[in-house]
């Protein structure tokens, strides 16, 4: 099932001749005909939520945006940078046109005066293509001025970042939208009130995958999106899959009807090699690891949904699983996804800014042999202090690899310090 | 100067935002594109044209990786190394390269790279750059090359050492005269 892959069954749908042929921008004109109540209703009866990380209802957090004020935004979270993620890219080289009637959409329902696609720096080859996508749909007035004959205007613009994952946090996209650097805000006000939005105005932010879903709510209806997926985890989701699979890549699949089993042994052809699955990262770098005891764990029989991944113990997030094989140390692991954190902490808030620069440098020294047992409790220790202290989320995420590591696979830490030789270190 | 070079790109850029300081981002990237890097000339008339302090275009300039802030090699090239890379012999990829160019200079992360024995060269390690299934792979002047090995890595850069000393290259292409050539490879 495709909802946001449509490229799968309909060949050059990235061309908006190909797209308007099959059903591209009649959501939109549907939309159009309706209110913006209705819209906003529609979405929040999909119960879609987020497809960021943070699973927020979508319909939900447009309806905060207040309707008499006289100018709204609709940004678009394209700052995709979160390890092991990579959906949104494909979407918007595939199927570009899908998440510009959706954003419209959104712009419409919101009565938004523009919309701004930030898309991370290092796809400028994918802007080139969305700006083009955008030209197009402008020159045949599903963008612009006066959309299909109505009174809506909306322009559609495309913004490059330059390399900092920081951006995908929304304030910190906001700020850096605004020409600052991208650090994240205080809040209240949140971006969609009056004071806390793009140049102070109220804004929704909703990622790439997000909004590719609207057109497909608008136009079949709210019913037919919740016919897919589970009560609390509708419609389809994108799955990353990395690290040491056979078949690496994206997979869009209805949520409830397969399970971890499905994605990473049908889907994704299995672990490389034949060996065993020792553990699986199932939101990149920032969700706690999820300890799996060999291809017959019974853990891998969990369904695909938010719910079932909070049961678990983690979080679905983004849906970017980085799978790990049994010869990789964990350490190591917590390592790598620490100097990520550490490189990418914007450096605003002091647990997070000075919390990234020591649990590296401690892990380092357990990594480098030099670590006591003590140090295990210390990085356990700082980690913990990082976690709901800071302004975004990020201070959380970096606590995540240190703590859940440590938590799942205790005896891959002792091997480190207790004067044992070390596990061998991934890679091929 | 920036300002009549590109008179109407400049015009273009500041009509997408509602304060010109939004137009910081992009036109660091022109001065940037126009210089090879972001030098205090640069700073100075981005600064003069968004109504800033040249300070607070340096700040920008720092904070954002994409921005260097010091001459780098003809070809910038940025591997990887991120965990979901690493799992698949990134960091080897990595060394390998390094010793394939005769990087010497070992400053990590976070310091613009280091430059190859002959000046063509600058490379670095960097984070995620959501190429994951495509791994090992890099940027080289932003352009993604996927699926790496050290045999397609080397004939790379014979064919960009070729065409640095005077010959094209063998795909026709100019992968690194410009940092905003039109990359031809599509998702599969």
């Amino acid at each position: 099932m495709n909802i946001i892959y449509r490229e799968k069954d309909v060949p050059n749908i990235h061309k908006l001749d190909v797209y308007v042929k099959n059903d591209g921008y009649a959501a939109l004109k549907k939309a159009l005909g309706m209110t913006r109540a209705q819209v906003i209703d529609e979405v929040k009866a999909s119960n879609l939520r987020g497809r960021g990380g943070a699973g927020f209802p979508t319909g939900v957090k447009w309806s905060f945006i207040p309707q008499d004020n006289p100018i709204n935004y609709v940004v678009v979270n394209a700052d995709e940078s979160e390890t092991g993620t990579f959906k949104d890219r494909q979407i918007m080289e595939n199927n570009p046109h899908q998440l510009i009637e959706g954003a419209l959409i959104c712009a419409y329902a919101i009565k938004a005066a523009a919309v701004y696609i930030y898309i991370r720096g290092e796809y400028w080859d994918v802007a080139e293509g969305l700006e083009k996508a955008i030209a197009d749909a402008t020159a045949q007035n599903y963008a612009g001025d006066k959309i299909l004959g109505s009174d809506f205007s909306c322009p559609v613009y495309v913004h490059l970042g330059a390399g900092a994952y920081i951006c995908g946090e929304e304030s910190a996209l906001l700020e850096s939208l605004e020409g600052k650097m991208g650090q994240p805000r205080v809040r209240p006000p949140f971006p969609a009130q009056k004071g806390g939005g793009l140049y102070a105005e109220p804004t929704v932010v909703n990622n790439v995958e997000t909004l590719a879903n609207v057109p497909y709510i608008i136009q079949h209806g709210a019913a037919a999106y919740k016919s897919l997926g589970t009560e609390s985890s509708t419609g389809t989701k994108v799955f990353c899959l990395s690290g040491h699979v056979n078949k690496p890549g994206n997979y869009e699949l209805e949520m409830g009807k397969n399970t971890l089993r499905d994605l990473i042994f049908t889907h994704g052809g299995g672990i490389k090699g034949g060996k065993q699955i020792k553990g699986f990262l199932p939101s990149g770098g920032s969700g706690p690891v999820v300890r799996v005891n060999g291809n017959n764990d019974p853990v891998l029989d969990t369904p695909l949904t938010y719910e079932d991944f909070v049961k678990m113990g983690t979080i679905l997030g983004s849906a970017s699983f980085i799978i790990m094989d049994e010869t990789v140390d964990m350490t190591w692991v917590a390592s790598k996804i620490t100097k990520f954190f550490k490189h990418e902490s914007c450096g605003k808030c002091t647990p997070c800014r000075e919390g990234t620069y020591w649990l590296d440098k401690v892990i380092d020294r357990i990594m480098d042999g030099g670590g006591k047992p003590s140090d295990v409790e210390l990085i356990n220790n700082v980690a913990k202090n990082m976690q709901g202290v800071t302004l975004c989320a990020l201070g959380d995420f970096a606590a995540n690899p240190i703590i859940y590591t440590i938590k799942n696979f205790p005896e891959d830490f002792a091997a480190h310090v207790s004067g044992k030789a070390p596990l061998a270190v991934a890679g091929d | 100067m920036l300002k009549e070079k590109y008179a109407d790109r400049i015009e273009a850029v500041f009509a997408k935002y509602a304060t010109k300081r939004s137009a910081v981002m992009p036109l660091l990237y022109l001065a940037q594109q126009e210089y090879g890097w972001v030098n205090q000339q640069g700073i100075n008339e981005v600064a003069e044209l968004c109504e800033l302090d040249p300070t607070q275009v340096k700040s920008i300039a720092g904070f954002y990786t994409m921005y260097s802030e010091k001459p780098k090699g003809k070809y910038w090239l940025q591997v990887c190394t991120d965990l979901a890379c690493a799992l698949n012999g990134a960091d080897e990829f990595y060394k390998q390269l390094r010793e394939y160019l005769e990087v010497t200079s070992d400053h990590h992360d976070g310091h613009g790279g280091d430059d190859s024995a002959d000046g063509l060269f600058t490379v670095d390690q960097v984070m995620c750059l959501g190429a994951c299934d495509r791994a090992p792979m890099m940027q080289c002047n932003f352009r993604f090359y996927e699926n790496l090995d050290m045999e397609k890595t080397k004939a790379l850069i014979e064919q960009w050492r070729a065409e640095a000393a005077g010959g094209t290259s063998s795909d026709g292409t100019s992968a690194a005269a410009s940092s905003r050539k039109k990359s031809s490879k599509k998702q599969e």
